[in-house]
């Protein structure tokens, strides 16, 4: 029962999300099909502001009941925010994966990463085959 | 895979199934804390199909049995059930399982799934080599199947479709009665901490029992739970999972099974055990919970002073209390209730307290827990 994808952003074949906010930083998150796949989100270790990742390297910690997963970083960066909302309720990423439910921005050092990263109807196209 | 008789059930109510030790099991239905909570304040029905049951009748069973098990087994009675461990000769834990009484030299071992064929074996071994020839052995885990009723609303709903009295049957107790009309044997007990029984039935009619409890239990809540929640619930209430928790390397008294082992009477693993009481054991199995923000899981390492000192062995988010809980090996001066330590989570270091066990007791205790079950 997954939601829409937005067009808006891409996406990796990790499951993480990034948008192009237009001032050089990106927002990331995980996909709706991640947040169901781990559900019950219970904690969330957020990266360090000035942490420096590179592209598909891991940038966060998120932990459901059950399992840890690593959230790899879809662009090459510098952390600049980390959603401290989600300190409390982490919860928010199951229920707005993506909107309140982000994890953190970053300042691109490689903007044209963005293009090698999957669109939404690819994305959708690479779940279906991996489900079968 | 193997599958139990209700694989296709849970595919059905959209269960997300998964490998468990060779057998695909619903994880979840819904998800793991709500199916937690429904199990703690109204009932969840479990399918233990794939653990397993083994036999052991005829003349000499008794002896057999006290050969091979840690537990003394004298006075039990036909009815009751007890907790036992079978002990390699070095005093580790091969199984934890359940002894049930059905008769005059005739006992049902109900064993973990993961370790049933390595205790099927084990057993056929000693009873050839040891000389009990009149010992029969038979594995019945393709011909029983098993459903848990967990929580404290599980009489009102069994009690529907049962007609024994059972409010009168007693904790570790058991009767052969039917569910439905079909021959079934009720123990109360289980593996979640709350008021409860465990249902063994044919296996070809396991579905019709599910189908019609599940029905049974709408107006009380009831709710089918999977493995994910059946671990959280075990761990809260403080209850040890074998492969996870202990194994063929580690002994009853280096965690919470002390109390299984009987030193008075002969049996495999016994010398090992003895001298081992009385030299003291060098670790021990505690719970911990976690104040700093972070969850501990199996394998992390503990820390005192920054030397690495003990391990984690099961860890979660405790959806009844809200935080962190696990249980870790650590030196037996570290043991003690209050005692601090640090577990090491990625890069980081959290601080953990021992406490007293278990993390959650359900509030109207239907029996005692550390009286002799």
């Amino acid at each position: 029962m997954s939601k829409v994808n937005p067009t808006d952003r891409r996406y990796t074949k990790e499951h993480e999300w990034v948008i192009d906010n237009g001032d050089g930083t990106v927002t990331i998150g995980i996909t709706d099909h991640a947040q169901e796949l781990l559900t019950d989100i219970v904690f969330v270790e957020l990266p360090e502001i000035g942490k420096q990742v590179k592209q598909l390297e891991a940038v966060a910690v998120v932990e459901s009941v059950k399992s840890v997963s690593d959230v790899y970083s879809p662009v090459t960066g510098e952390v600049s925010e980390a959603n401290q909302k989600l300190e409390k309720s982490p919860e928010l990423i199951n229920h707005d994966p993506y909107g309140k439910g982000w994890i953190a921005k970053l300042k691109m050092a490689q903007p044209e990463e963005l293009q090698s990263l999957l669109d939404a109807s690819a994305y959708e196209a690479f779940i279906a085959a991996e489900e079968h | 895979m193997n599958k139990t008789p209700l694989y296709n059930r849970h595919v059905a109510l959209g269960a997300r199934i998964i490998d468990f030790g060779g057998w695909a099991m619903p994880v979840q239905y819904t998800n793991v804390i709500e199916e937690h909570l429904t199990t703690r304040s109204a009932a969840g029905l479990f399918d233990i199909c794939h653990m397993g049951e083994i036999d052991v009748k005829g003349k000499g069973a008794f002896d057999f049995l006290q050969h091979v098990l840690s537990r003394n087994i004298d006075g039990q009675k036909i009815g009751q059930m007890k907790l036992s461990v079978l002990a390699t000769e070095e005093g580790g834990i091969m199984d934890d399982l359940t002894v049930y009484l059905l008769g005059e030299n005739h006992y049902r071992l109900v064993t973990n799934a993961s370790t049933k064929e390595r205790d099927y074996a084990w057993l056929l071994q000693v009873k050839d080599e040891k000389g009990f020839p009149q010992v029969e052995i038979t594995d019945e885990t393709a011909v029983i199947g098993k459903l848990d009723l967990q929580g404290p609303r599980s009489e009102n709903i069994l009690q529907q479709v049962v007609p024994a009295n059972l409010h009168s049957l007693k904790y570790y107790h058991f009767i052969e009665t039917q569910v439905l009309n079909i021959p079934a044997l009720v123990s109360r007990s289980g593996y979640t901490g709350e008021d409860g029984f465990e249902i063994y039935a044919p296996h070809d009619r396991i579905g019709e029992i599910w189908d019609r409890l599940l029905q049974a239990g709408v107006d009380y809540g009831l709710k089918p739970i999977g493995l994910g929640a059946r671990d959280t619930l075990r761990l809260e209430s403080g209850m040890m999972l074998h492969g996870n928790d202990m194994d063929e390397t580690i002994t009853p008294y280096e965690v919470v099974y002390g109390w299984v082992v009987n030193l008075e009477k002969d049996f495999i693993g016994r010398d090992a055990l003895a001298k081992q009481f009385s030299e003291g054991v060098k670790r021990k199995l505690v719970g911990f919970t976690m104040w700093e923000r972070g969850i501990a899981r199996h394998g992390y390492k503990v820390f005192k002073d920054g030397t690495e000192v003990g391990i984690v062995t099961s860890g979660t988010h405790s959806p009844t209390l809200e935080k962190a809980i696990g249980l870790a090996f650590v030196p037996v001066e570290l043991s003690k209730p209050g005692t601090t330590f640090d577990i090491q989570i990625r890069n980081h270091f959290a601080a953990a307290q021992v406490v007293s066990m278990p993390f959650y007791k359900k509030e109207k205790q239907y029996v005692f827990f550390n009286t002799f079950i």
